[in-house]
């Protein structure tokens, strides 16, 4: 055993934990194949239920201590209920919440003690795509802006530096960023 | 079968330091080199390219610089005479055309059999170079049948392109030099930029390589770094060695016309697809810059050069608008490829291997007994890949394979008796 000098930082993030996943993965790289899974039941109108709970890596099954759900919908300016966020609110959600995830991982692992944090999104969208006005306007955002304030004991380069790497280790940041393949079949 | 105690494989810059050395410590040894010394530089540049390096910046064991432009960059035919000078300067042991077919271990070492006969050698030096096989991303099989698709092995000049539109993949210094010199050849081209390392030619009148080599950057150890996977994989330095010495970043692209890019990702219906992340690589790269030359500056404090030196400045941002997210290529008739080299053993035991097809190895020492690298980035410190740097690790390598040769002498006569 190997006796690491205990980091004075906390941002409750176990940084020794997550360096371990990285040794043992890099070690067994069928360790690191994952796979996420979500499962989604229409309520009523355009309301949906998405729960996720099970999902595979590691070497095996794996299980989230409970599970998840989450409503999603539309507001009532489109007649609909407003039971939960819009679908592309979620994914802003999911990007915002990647990165600040990954902000208080880098800094815990750069020795930078954070007092907070905090993320605004903006994300633009031309309802002419998704309404089949026009073929040339696309459905998804036009384009993402997050902005962060961060509290914190290092230099606002440090912290720049800190976002910047989160980003490029930020799964969802990939996702919105990269195309990926999908496949929609009915069973 | 002939027999030497070391055969080194591969006759450039790392080759002849390792055989400079040995020949100091009287080892019998050959350099087995598939061409010329210094092939790839005779054979696999492209016509206006110059060493990332300062002239004075190729010190070798026992062999410097003797032109007269010290502060200048060779050419590739200048390096080439430049490694012949050394080759002969102590008459290295160079067998000109003669290529490694397979390297066997055996039970008292190694056989090297090439295509003029075999060698049995107690230890074998691979000093093939880090840049022989360019590396191609899978989405290029994807391209349509009319673009021409050329990596900087094979690029020579943008004459030999067609008057299409270019997209070069890829913004390190090979990238980057590449697009410039295309747009300036009065082709658009389309850039697409990934992870890069930003760095001005001079900083406060001084060689950006100069400083390196004076704050220590270039000594810094394999052993000493946080993540020496990470260091290994870092792209080259953004540079370009030009007699105005110019600085070559893609602000200076985009002032050519150069359109900048994300990450290519994908090849759809004729189109290309780039990422979305060029502002934060950009972004990440400019902190980059900015942390070196904040260090250079506290180095010039500290060591009393300010008031000698130009005052300190800061290069402007990286500018970025919002990139174009795809590109049709219909009007696009060559891609070049500027994703990096990797090494490649098909001659080497896959057991040597990783599952990338890399060496794997401990500063050069691989674990196979009396098998060395030599010349890989970041082998044992960052300028190891550099023509001024393999020397200091070709000097601890050869230490190492004395006493390797030491043992395996005992170890043999204890098995006569």
């Amino acid at each position: 055993m190997t006796i690491t000098e205990a980091n004075p930082v906390d941002n409750g993030v176990n940084v020794e934990a997550l360096l371990g996943a990285r040794e043992h993965m890099t070690e067994m790289p069928e360790l690191a194949q994952f796979q996420w899974r979500a499962d989604c039941k229409w309520v009523n109108g355009t309301h949906s239920r998405t729960t996720v709970q099970a999902f595979s890596g590691a070497g095996g099954e794996q299980s989230h201590r409970q599970p998840h759900s989450v409503e999603t919908d539309h507001p009532e300016l489109f007649a609909s209920a407003d039971n939960g966020m819009t679908p592309p609110e979620l994914v802003l959600a999911g990007l915002a919440g990647c990165i600040t995830a990954g902000v208080a991982s880098v800094a815990t692992n750069r020795g930078i003690q954070l007092r907070s944090v905090h993320a605004t999104v903006e994300a633009d969208m031309d309802l002419a795509g998704i309404l089949g006005i026009d073929s040339e306007v696309r459905n998804g955002f036009n384009g993402i802006r997050v902005r962060y304030v961060i509290d914190s004991d290092a230099t606002k380069e440090e912290i720049e530096a800190v976002v910047a790497q989160s980003q490029k280790r930020s799964a969802v940041f990939d996702v919105v960023t990269n195309p990926t393949a999908v496949v929609v079949e009915v069973v | 079968m002939r027999t030497t105690d070391v055969v080194v494989i591969g006759g450039g810059q790392a080759g002849l330091a390792m055989s400079y050395c040995l020949a100091g410590r009287s080892i019998d040894h050959v350099v087995l080199e598939r061409g010329h010394t210094a092939n790839s530089w005779r054979t696999e540049r492209w016509d206006s390219l110059r060493l990332l390096t300062p002239n004075w910046l190729s010190r070798l064991p026992g062999w410097t610089y003797r032109g007269d432009d010290p502060d200048g960059y060779m050419t590739a035919a200048e390096v080439a005479e430049h490694l012949d000078g050394y080759r002969q300067s102590f008459d290295a042991p160079v067998l000109g055309g003669t290529e490694v077919v397979e390297v066997t271990a055996t039970s008292a070492g190694h056989r090297v059999r090439t295509n003029d006969g075999e060698w049995h050698a107690r230890a074998v030096v691979i000093a093939t170079g880090a840049a022989s096989t360019p590396k191609i991303p899978k989405v290029a099989e994807l391209l349509p049948g009319h673009i021409d698709q050329v990596t900087p092995i094979d690029y020579r000049n943008p004459a030999q392109l067609s008057d299409r539109d270019v997209l070069v993949v890829g913004a390190s210094a090979s990238g980057l030099q590449l697009a410039d010199e295309i747009a300036r050849s009065g082709r658009h081209v389309t850039l697409a930029v990934g992870d890069h390392v930003r760095l001005p030619r001079t900083y406060r009148g001084m060689d950006i390589h100069w400083w390196m080599d004076v704050i220590g950057q270039l000594d810094e150890r394999y052993d000493e770094v946080d993540d020496i996977g990470r260091a290994r994989r870092l792209p080259s330095l953004q540079l370009v060695g030009t007699p105005e010495r110019r600085t070559l970043d893609l602000n200076a692209a985009t002032e050519q016309g150069v359109d900048l890019v994300g990450r290519l990702v994908g090849v759809a219906s004729d189109r290309a697809q780039f990422s979305g992340s060029l502002a934060n690589y950009c972004a990440s790269a400019d902190l980059k810059e900015g942390r070196l030359l904040d260090r250079i500056d506290e180095h010039a404090r500290d060591t009393g050069l300010d008031d000698e030196i130009e005052a300190p400045t800061r290069p402007d941002a990286t500018r970025v608008g919002p990139p174009s997210l795809g590109l049709d290529l219909s009007s696009v008739g060559t891609v070049v490829w500027a994703t990096g080299f990797r090494p490649r053993y098909p001659w080497l035991d896959a057991g040597l291997l990783d599952r990338k097809g890399a060496l794997v190895h401990d500063g050069g020492i691989l674990p196979a007994a009396g098998m060395y690298v030599l010349g890989l980035p970041f082998q044992r410190r960052r300028k190891s890949s550099f023509l001024d740097g393999v020397g200091d690790d070709a000097i601890e390598l050869t230490a190492h394979l004395v006493e390797h040769l030491a043992s395996r002498g005992v170890q043999r006569r204890a098995d006569r008796r």
